[in-house]
């Protein structure tokens, strides 16, 4: 092989190495789902979320089958697809999850118990609820909404379930709502759902419980 | 006259390198094991909360004691080498052969053994003296704490998660650990999905969680303080998140928070399973309800029906 021949190999090869290199950091380093910011109006964030037990291939083309979350955009009013949120600190934050999936039984009772919120209290369909019998209602549990930072834990109460291309826009749902008070400490706080509902994984525990975007998030608190 | 300076070294006699050894490890290790001992000894972890983490304490505090002579021996005889026996200008000599030396395999082989020896039956006292030093001892442990019944703690875990119930309070479940000091507490360990690990590090206690498994293990708090919980056993994406805070209290102070949380948390108690060892999400027979409200299959045994694949 002459030696210009063997140079252009070699740069080729080196440009396909670095080209590989970016191309894996921007893609699962640095992608993953987006940051919806709410900022505080009168001291207080109004945080619209919904689960959905599967969502139609545009709006989560990667798995659309899997259940997932998704959260409203403050500015716009589009749904968009994440689990990351961003709210200011020492701030009362009002949650609204409208619920169009199923029943799915919680595993752990201790996760139907209502924590952390203001009062002690979520309200499902405006009728407080401060504990929750998941296995045999009379209301049923679809997902929980859990920061364990902050202690707080929210059972979700189940949906009709008929809406099967998510983000749903009808008005099949269930409403849980519920307020909290974001800490002083800014940072990353975890939330997760506490009920194995990744069906099709082993137990339910895979998949869109083991996945940011679907049913685990952060909430990052700023200043 | 480099090879003159060869010749009268050689005719010197040889000093006794042993001895010039032995004369200066010995005040180094006297000095690091002094220092280990008193100096750093009363930090070293996990500290001495509970009756398995001071165990573990005198346990580090011990090998440490142990291997310092010998390391201080490693680099004394090293640094000596490369001081005394290092290779001089113009000298081309080779070494003379050595061929072994019985006096020195014998030592050798005698305090190998001693300390080996000594270290094996010392950590199999501490293993049983201390009810099994905080670690999990299976469903039947052998090691058992004396002094009558011991405070039961049963620790779930779950992704991702630890839950505690209290069996001798009417089994409510709570999302942190209190313990009473100077009781003997049995640690009843079991998982909801995947394997975890019970990690206590101030306690000294460590088991893992396995799921349809009951894992006992041990301690005795000794100080009041707290306590952090962390999952030791990979578990997910966000196993390293898994952590709970806990509390050693007094009797009263435990007595006090127990009444009160029995009361408070009566209604969450009240739709619990009925405390067991284990639990199985396929056995719990108020599933069955809750599945054909849902118009779920799985109440005939799995938790999910056949539609679902074990894995996709």
């Amino acid at each position: 092989m002459s030696l210009p021949a063997r140079v252009t190999t070699l740069i080729v090869a080196f440009l396909a190495v670095v080209g590989g290199v970016i191309f894996v950091v921007a893609h699962y380093l640095l992608g993953g789902p987006p940051t919806v910011d709410f900022t505080a109006s009168g001291g207080q964030v109004n945080v619209v979320m919904q689960t959905d037990a599967s969502s139609s291939p545009a709006s989560v083309p990667d798995h659309p089958t899997w259940v997932s979350y998704f959260i409203k955009n403050p500015v716009s009013g589009d749904w968009v697809h994440t689990t990351l949120f961003q709210v200011p600190a020492s701030t009362r934050v009002h949650v609204t999850i409208l619920g169009y999936d199923g029943s799915t039984p919680v595993r752990n009772q201790v996760w139907g118990q209502v924590s952390g919120t203001a009062g002690g209290v979520a309200y499902y369909g405006g009728t407080p609820v401060k504990t929750v019998n998941g296995w045999n209602g009379p209301y049923l549990i679809q997902h929980t909404f859990a920061i364990p930072g902050l202690n707080l834990n929210v059972p979700v109460e189940a949906g009709p379930g008929t809406c099967s291309t998510g983000p749903c826009t009808n008005k099949a749902h269930s409403t849980t709502t519920f307020s909290f008070e974001t800490p002083a400490q800014t940072g990353a706080y975890r939330w997760q759902c506490f009920v194995p509902c990744g069906l099709s994984y082993l137990d339910g525990n895979g998949g869109p419980m083991q996945t940011i975007g679907y049913m685990m998030g952060n909430m990052q608190v700023v200043s | 006259m480099a090879a003159a300076d060869a010749v009268a070294g050689a005719q010197r006699p040889e000093p006794n390198h042993g001895l010039r050894i032995f004369l200066i490890w010995l005040p180094i290790a006297l000095v690091a094991d002094l220092l280990i001992w008193f100096v750093w000894g009363p930090h070293m972890p996990p500290g001495d909360m509970s009756s398995s983490a001071g165990s573990q304490q005198l346990d580090i505090n011990v090998m440490a004691v142990m291997a310092a002579p010998v390391m201080a021996f490693v680099l004394t005889y090293g640094v000596y080498a490369l001081i005394v026996w290092r290779h001089r200008e113009g000298d081309d000599e080779d070494g003379p052969p050595i061929h072994g030396n019985t006096r020195i395999a014998a030592t050798w082989i005698t305090v190998t053994s001693v300390i080996v020896l000594s270290l094996a039956i010392f950590g199999t006292v501490q293993l049983v003296g201390p009810a099994g030093a905080g670690a999990g001892e299976g469903n039947t442990p052998i090691w058992k704490p004396s002094g009558g019944t011991p405070l039961q703690v049963q620790v779930i875990a779950q992704q991702w998660r630890f839950t505690y119930r209290y069996p001798q309070f009417g089994g409510f479940e709570t999302t942190s650990l209190m313990l009473p000091v100077g009781q003997n507490v049995q640690f009843n360990v079991t998982s909801l999905d995947v394997v975890h690990s019970f990690w206590a590090y101030q306690l000294g206690v460590k088991a893992d969680a396995n799921p349809g498994v009951n894992n006992v293990a041990y301690t005795k708090p000794e100080h009041t303080g707290n306590i952090e919980v962390r999952c030791a056993e990979l578990c997910g994406l966000w196993h390293a998140d898994m952590t709970t805070a806990g509390q050693v209290v007094s009797t009263s102070a435990f007595n006090t928070w127990a009444a009160s949380t029995k009361v408070q948390l009566a209604a969450l108690t009240k739709n619990l399973p009925p405390y067991s060892l284990t639990y199985s999400p396929n056995l719990v027979p108020q599933l069955g309800k809750a599945f054909q409200q849902a118009g779920l299959t799985g109440a005939g045994g799995g938790y999910y029906g056949p539609q679902y694949p074990v894995q996709p």
